[in-house]
C-alpha cells in the first residue's frame, strides 16, 4: 500500500494535538500590536502524527535495515547502548552554562574523550567543538592560517589539495580565503611527489591530504609527502573521513600530520540520522594546541575540577557552547566498550571485508578495479563498465540495486576515477551478508548484459521510482502551504 | 551524437562561441558544452554595465550534476543579457548557437585574434575527453 | 566481539579468497615504523559494565529534572511531548544516510519537505533549508550569503550589540580570512538608531536579533521601520529569533526581513549539554541560489507520483567544490525532524499555548521580583520569557545562595558579556516553571540580598 499523505492535507482545523496546562500564575496581558495574525501550522491529533511519521519511515532504507556500503561514509553498525547513555537524564537534561561545579560528570566525558581521540590519532590536543567533519575541516584550515600568520608566515596562500579529495577540501580552503591548487595522483593512486615538488613554495600554507584516501589505498609515500610539505614551510592538514581503516594501525600524528579533523559519525559508530547530527573533533601537534577552537575542558591547576578554557591564541569559537555532547556521549561509550584492542580489531576486521570484496569483484570480471593490483584498506573503488554492457552506467547498476532491496554505494566519487562505484562494507558485516550482495553484482552484471532495460527502468521495487531532478531544479518547489 | 559547429562564429578552448557585429561580441556556449552539460537548469546571467576582462568568468550555466563557469573571450563593457534565460535556460539546449548569453562592448577586438574558427575547434574537440 | 560477527573459520576462508596469510600483509603499504602503536586507552567493558559507568557518571551531574533553572541565554528548558523521541528513536530515521538515493529515502526526504513548510509558515518567509549547525552558525551563513547576493561589492556585516555574544563570536571566526568588516556591537545603548547610522554604501547586512539577547522584544513597527531604512541604504536584513515565541509574536518575515535565522533546540531537541541544536535559517526566494546548506524540493518519478530530492545541489560542495556556497556537507538533519514532529505535534494551538504560558508565566516572576527592594527590573521594556534583573551583589554570590538554599539553578550572570550592567542577571522564565519554582526564587533572591549572609563562591 502505497502512503503519500502531506502533512498539511492531514490537517483539521481545531483539531489539538498536545495539551499544556492552564496557567498557575495570574496572566498578563499581551498588547495586540505584537501578537501574529495567523500561524499556519496543522492541527492534527497525536495518533495522527504518530502514524504519519511511522508510515514515513517505513519508505527509509537505514543500516538498521540492511547492507549499506556507502564509501567514505562507514556506515557501521550503531550501537544501541549509546543512545541508551546519550539519553540518561544526567547527560540529556543539562544546561550548558550551568555552574562547571555542577557538571563534572559532563565536562569529565569530554575531558576524556578528548584525550582519548588524541591517544588514537596521535596528536597532543583535541577540540570537541566542531559539529561535523566540515565543520572541523574548516577549523583546522583558519588553524593552519592563524599559525602561519603567528610566524610571520604573511605571503601564503595556497592550499594544495589531491584531485581525488572530497568536495568540503576545496571548499573549506576558499572559505578561509585561500586559493586551491590540484596535485594529480599517481598510477598507483598516490599523490604525485613529483607533482608535488614542483608546486611547494613559500606561497603555500600546506596541503591536505585523506590517508588512506579516496581510492581506498594508504598513501604509500605520506612520511615524504609530510616532510617534504615542512621542509617548504608548510602544514600538514589530515582529513579523517577514514580513520575507520587504521586504528591501533597507525597514527596519523606520528607520520607527520600537524592538524586532523574527526568524523563521530563513521569512525566511532554515532548514527548519521538522515544526515545529522555528526560531531567533527579536531585535534593537532603541540606546536597548533594554542590555536584549537574553543573553549575546551582542561583541568584547574590544583587538577580537582573541570574547567572551560579558551587556548590561548585561539582561532575563536566555532559553534554555540561546547559541540554536540549528546553525540559525544554515543562516541565515548564506543570507545569504553571497545578499548584500543577493540578498535584495533575493527580496523583490521574492515580492511579484511573490503579487501575481500575486490578478491571477489576481481575474480568474477564483471566490474574494472582501477587499483585493484594494491590491497586497498577499507573501501574499494570499482566502476560500473560491465564488459558486454556498454549502454549501462554506474547508475543504473545503482538503481537495480535498489530492486535487491540493497542501499547502492557510494557513485561518481572520487572523480577521478570514471563511473566510480566506491564500496566501503565496515566491519560489523558478515561474510555470508558480503556474498549475498556480490552474488547480486553479478547477477545485475549478467542483467545488463541480457537485458539491460532492467536497470535502464530501475528501480520498479523502491517506494517510488527514478525522480525528475531536472524538473525540480528548474522551477524549484521548497515549500507547500495552504 | 554528431555535434553541431556554426562556421561563423569563433571559438574558445573554454567552449564559448562568439559573433562579432561591429564592436560588440555576442557570447554564447557551443553545443559540445550543452551535451556535456546535458539538462540546464539555471542561468546566472552578468548585471549590464559590469567592467570586464578578457578570460573572467562571468556568467555560470548549471545542470542539476555540474555548474559551468562562462568566461568572456573580450574586455569591455556588458551591455545586454539575454533575460529570456531565466524563464527557459533549456534553450541553450535546444539552440546552443542562437540562445546567445551575454553581449560585450569590446575595449579591444584584438583579443579575438586568440579565438579558433570552427574546424580548428572541431579538431581541438577530437581530443578531449568526453 | 563487540559489533564484530566474524568467526575464525570466516576469518580463514576470507583471507583464502584474497591469497594472504596473515592480516599484516594487508598492512605492507603502512610505514614500519610506525605500525601498531601501543594505545593507551581504559579496558574495554562489556554493555553490562559500560551501562553501569555511564550511569555513574550522568549521576555525577545536577540536572533539570532534579533541579528547577532560570538559565536561559541561548539554550532553553521548554517542553519536550514524548512522541517526538518515539519518532526519532525509529532506526529508519536515525541510522539511515543523507539521502541521495531518494528512490528509498522518500522518508527523510518528506519529513524535511515538511519541515521546510511548517519552519516558512512559522518564520513568514518563502524558502527555509533543512538545517544549519545551530543558531550561531546559522548567522555566520546569513553574512556569507548576504556578501554573495551584494556580489562582493559591500564588505561590511553591522551586527547590534545585543545578538547573542556567542553568535556574535563565531561570525568573526567564520569571516576572518574572508576580508570583511564585523562592526557595530561597540555601540553603547541598545537601540537600533545608532546601527542604522552606521549603515552605508558598504554595509552588506545588518544582523539584530528579536527578541534580543537581554529579552527585550522590538514592536513589529520599530523592525519595520529599521528594514526600510536599512533596505533604503541597499543592505540587507537578517534577524534573529525564537521559534518559540513566533507561535504568539509577528514573525520577521512579516516586518521586512531578508533573511531569519534561529535555533531550533527549543523545539522538542532539549538541552543536552549544548548540542546536537539546529541552525533554522530562512531567507526570500529570489535569493535561493546563494543560500547555503540542503534543500528539499518537490517533484515526480517516472510514473508521474509525487515524491521529494535533494535539489540545486550545485550550490554545494560536492560538486561545486571552492565555489560552493558552503562547505556545510552534513547537518542537523535528525534535530530539523525533531522539530518537524514537535511542532506537528504541538499544532498551532500547543505552541501558541507554550509561548502563553512563557509569556505569562516570566512576567508574574518579572512582577514579583521588581517588587523586591534589592533588585530591579525595566518593566517598561516589552520583553517575551527573558529580563535583566539589576541585583545588590554579584550575581555568582546570589546564584551559590539559590543552589545551596533552594535547589534552583539562577539566572546567567551578564557581567563579563555586559559590564556596563553591572551586578546583572538574565532570568528565563518557561512552561516548564511552576508558580512554586517562581515563588521559591522570590524568597530566596530576598534573603539572598541580606549582606549579613557572607557568600564565598567556591572556584
Amino acid at each position: 500500500m502505497k502512503y503519500d499523505a502531506y502533512i498539511y492535507d492531514l490537517s483539521t482545523p481545531g483539531r489539538t494535538g498536545v495539551d499544556l496546562p492552564e496557567p498557575d500564575v495570574p496572566e498578563t496581558p499581551i498588547p495586540a500590536e505584537f501578537v501574529r495574525d495567523e500561524l499556519p501550522l496543522p492541527e492534527l491529533s497525536l495518533p495522527q502524527v504518530t502514524r504519519h511519521y511511522l508510515r514515513l519511515s517505513q519508505k527509509n532504507y537505514a543500516v538498521d535495515k540492511g547492507f549499506y556500503p556507502l564509501g567514505s561514509c562507514t556506515m557501521k553498525y550503531n550501537p544501541k547502548v549509546n543512545e541508551w547513555s546519550s539519553r540518561l537524564p544526567g547527560f540529556a537534561a543539562l544546561h550548558p552554562l550551568q555552574d562547571p561545579l555542577l557538571t563534572p560528570g559532563a565536562m569529565g566525558l569530554m575531558y576524556d574523550l578528548q584525550n582519548m581521540i588524541a591517544e588514537i590519532a596521535g596528536f597532543d590536543a583535541v577540540s570537541l567543538q566542531p559539529a561535523a567533519g566540515a565543520h572541523g575541516e574548516f577549523a583546522g584550515v583558519l588553524i593552519m592560517r592563524a599559525a602561519q600568520l603567528a610566524r610571520g608566515e604573511t605571503q601564503r596562500h595556497k592550499i594544495l589539495v589531491p584531485d581525488s579529495a572530497h568536495g568540503t577540501n576545496p571548499a573549506s580552503t576558499a572559505m578561509a580565503g585561500f586559493t586551491a591548487v590540484q596535485i594529480p595522483s599517481d598510477a598507483d593512486g598516490n599523490v604525485d611527489i613529483d607533482a608535488l615538488k614542483a608546486k611547494l613554495d613559500d606561497e603555500v600554507i600546506g596541503i591536505m591530504i585523506t590517508n588512506p584516501n579516496t581510492l581506498g589505498l594508504f598513501e604509500s609515500n605520506i612520511v615524504e609527502v609530510c616532510e617534504l610539505v615542512h621542509e617548504a614551510g608548510g602544514l600538514v592538514y589530515g582529513d579523517g573521513a577514514n580513520l575507520n581503516a587504521i586504528m591501533g594501525i597507525v597514527r596519523p600524528g606520528d607520520l607527520g600530520i600537524d592538524v586532523m579533523h574527526f568524523n563521530l559519525h563513521k569512525t566511532f559508530s554515532t548514527p548519521h540520522g538522515g544526515g545529522g547530527p555528526g560531531s567533527g573533533p579536531v585535534g593537532v601537534v603541540a606546536e597548533l594546541a594554542p590555536f584549537l577552537p574553543g573553549p575546551i575542558v582542561d583541568l584547574n591547576d590544583a587538577e580537582d575540577a573541570y574547567i572551560w578554557k579558551q587556548p590561548e591564541q585561539s582561532i575563536g569559537r566555532v559553534k554555540s557552547f561546547h559541540g554536540n555532547f549528546g553525540v559525544m556521549v554515543k562516541a565515548y561509550t564506543y570507545i569504553r566498550m571497545l578499548g584500543a584492542a577493540g578498535l584495533r580489531e575493527v580496523s583490521e576486521t574492515a580492511v579484511l571485508n573490503a579487501n575481500y570484496m575486490q578478491a571477489r569483484i576481481l575474480k568474477s570480471g564483471n566490474y574494472p578495479i582501477p587499483y585493484g593490483h594494491r590491497f586497498c584498506m577499507h573501501e574499494t573503488v570499482a566502476q560500473g563498465k560491465i564488459p558486454g554492457a556498454e549502454d549501462v552506467h554506474t547508475l543504473d547498476v545503482a538503481k537495480r540495486l535498489i530492486d535487491y532491496d540493497y542501499h547502492p554505494p557510494t557513485i561518481y566519487f572520487p572523480l577521478i576515477v570514471h563511473e566510480a562505484l566506491m564500496m566501503e562494507p565496515t566491519e560489523t558485516e558478515d561474510k555470508e551478508t558480503i556474498d549475498e550482495f556480490l552474488d547480486t553484482l553479478d547477477k545485475i552484471a549478467e542483467e545488463a548484459r541480457e537485458n539491460a532495460d532492467l536497470l535502464h527502468q530501475a528501480p520498479v521495487n523502491a517506494p517510488i521510482r527514478r525522480l525528475d531532478e531536472v524538473h525540480a531544479a528548474r522551477k524549484p518547489v521548497l515549500i507547500r502551504l495552504p | 551524437m554528431t555535434l553541431k559547429y556554426d562556421s561563423t562564429l569563433k571559438y574558445a578552448e573554454t567552449d564559448e562561441w562568439a559573433k562579432v557585429e561591429d564592436d560588440v561580441v555576442v557570447v554564447g556556449i557551443s553545443d559540445y558544452a550543452q551535451d556535456a552539460l546535458s539538462d540546464i537548469v539555471y542561468v546566472e546571467l552578468p548585471e549590464v554595465g559590469d567592467e570586464i576582462g578578457a578570460g573572467d568568468a562571468v556568467a555560470t550555466v548549471e545542470s542539476v550534476k555540474a555548474a559551468s563557469d562562462i568566461n568572456s573571450p573580450v574586455s569591455g563593457e556588458v551591455i545586454e543579457v539575454n533575460e529570456a534565460l531565466e524563464d527557459t535556460p533549456e534553450m541553450i539546449n535546444e539552440d546552443p548557437y542562437g540562445a546567445w548569453i551575454f553581449k560585450v562592448k569590446a575595449s579591444d577586438l584584438a583579443e579575438l585574434d586568440a579565438l579558433m574558427d570552427a574546424d580548428a575547434y572541431e579538431a581541438f574537440n577530437e581530443n578531449r575527453e568526453h | 566481539m563487540r559489533y564484530i560477527p566474524h568467526t575464525e573459520a570466516e576469518r580463514q576462508a576470507m583471507m583464502a579468497a584474497i591469497g594472504i596469510q596473515d592480516i599484516d600483509e594487508l598492512f605492507a603499504a603502512v610505514p614500519a615504523d610506525y605500525r601498531y602503536p601501543q594505545l593507551d586507552l581504559p579496558e574495554p567493558m562489556t554493555e553490562m559494565e559500560v551501562m553501569r559507568e555511564l550511569e555513574m557518571m550522568a549521576a555525577d551531574n545536577a540536572n533539570l529534572r532534579e533541579f528547577a533553572s532560570f538559565l536561559g541565554a541561548g539554550a532553553y528548558n521548554h517542553f519536550v511531548p514524548a512522541v517526538v523521541d518515539t519518532i526519532i528513536s525509529r532506526g529508519e530515521f536515525y541510522t539511515a544516510y543523507t539521502p541521495y538515493q531518494p528512490e528509498i529515502s522518500q522518508g527523510t526526504l518528506q519529513a524535511a519537505f515538511e519541515y521546510q513548510s511548517m519552519v516558512a509558515a512559522l518564520t513568514g518567509m518563502e524558502v527555509v533549508n533543512a538545517s544549519h549547525y545551530d543558531g550561531a552558525t546559522a548567522v555566520a551563513e546569513a553574512a556569507v550569503m548576504a556578501v554573495n547576493i551584494q556580489r562582493h561589492k559591500r564588505r561590511t556585516i553591522l551586527i547590534s550589540p545585543t545578538l547573542h555574544p556567542q553568535y556574535r563570536q563565531v561570525l568573526r571566526t567564520y569571516t576572518q580570512g574572508m576580508d570583511l568588516k564585523i562592526v557595530g556591537d561597540e555601540l553603547e545603548g541598545h537601540d537600533f538608531h545608532a546601527l542604522i547610522d552606521m549603515c552605508n554604501k558598504d554595509t552588506a547586512l545588518v544582523v539584530v536579533q528579536n527578541p534580543d539577547f537581554l529579552g527585550k522584544l522590538h514592536t513589529p513597527q520599530e523592525m519595520q521601520d529599521l528594514a526600510d531604512a536599512v533596505h533604503a541604504k541597499g543592505a540587507l536584513l537578517a534577524v534573529a529569533t525564537d521559534p518559540i515565541a513566533l507561535g504568539l509574536l509577528t514573525p520577521p518575515g512579516d516586518y521586512g526581513a531578508d533573511i531569519v535565522t534561529a535555533d531550533g533546540q527549543v523545539l522538542g531537541n532539549g538541552l543536552n549539554f549544548g548540542g546536537p541544536y539546529l541552525g533554522i535559517f530562512a531567507f526570500r526566494a529570489k535569493h535561493m541560489r546563494k543560500s547555503s546548506g540542503r534543500l528539499v524540493g518537490e517533484t515526480v518519478d517516472v510514473d508521474g507520483n509525487k515524491g521529494y530530492v535533494l535539489t540545486l545541489s550545485t550550490r554545494e560542495q560536492h560538486i561545486r567544490r571552492e565555489k560552493a556556497t558552503s562547505n556545510i556537507c552534513s547537518n542537523q538533519a535528525l534535530n530539523a525532524l525533531v522539530a518537524a514532529v514537535y511542532l506537528a505535534a504541538m499544532g498551532k494551538h500547543g505552541l501558541r499555548k507554550a509561548a502563553e504560558l512563557s509569556w505569562h508565566k516570566a512576567h508574574y516572576a518579572a512582577q514579583k521580583i521588581d517588587q523586591l527592594p534589592a533588585y530591579g527590573v525595566a518593566n517598561d521594556t516589552p520583553f517575551f520569557k527573558e529580563f535583566v534583573v539589576t541585583c545588590p551583589r554579584p550575581v555568582s554570590e546570589i546564584n551559590q545562595y539559590l543552589l545551596e538554599e533552594y535547589g534552583i539553578i539562577g539566572g546567567y550572570d551578564l557581567s563579563q558579556d555586559y559590564p556596563e550592567l553591572g551586578n546583572a542577571m538574565l532570568l528565563c522564565v518557561t512552561e516548564m516553571n511552576t508558580r512554586e519554582e517562581i515563588d521559591d526564587l522570590v524568597t530566596a533572591l530576598q534573603e539572598a540580598a541580606n549582606p549579613q549572609i557572607r557568600l564565598e563562591v567556591t572556584q
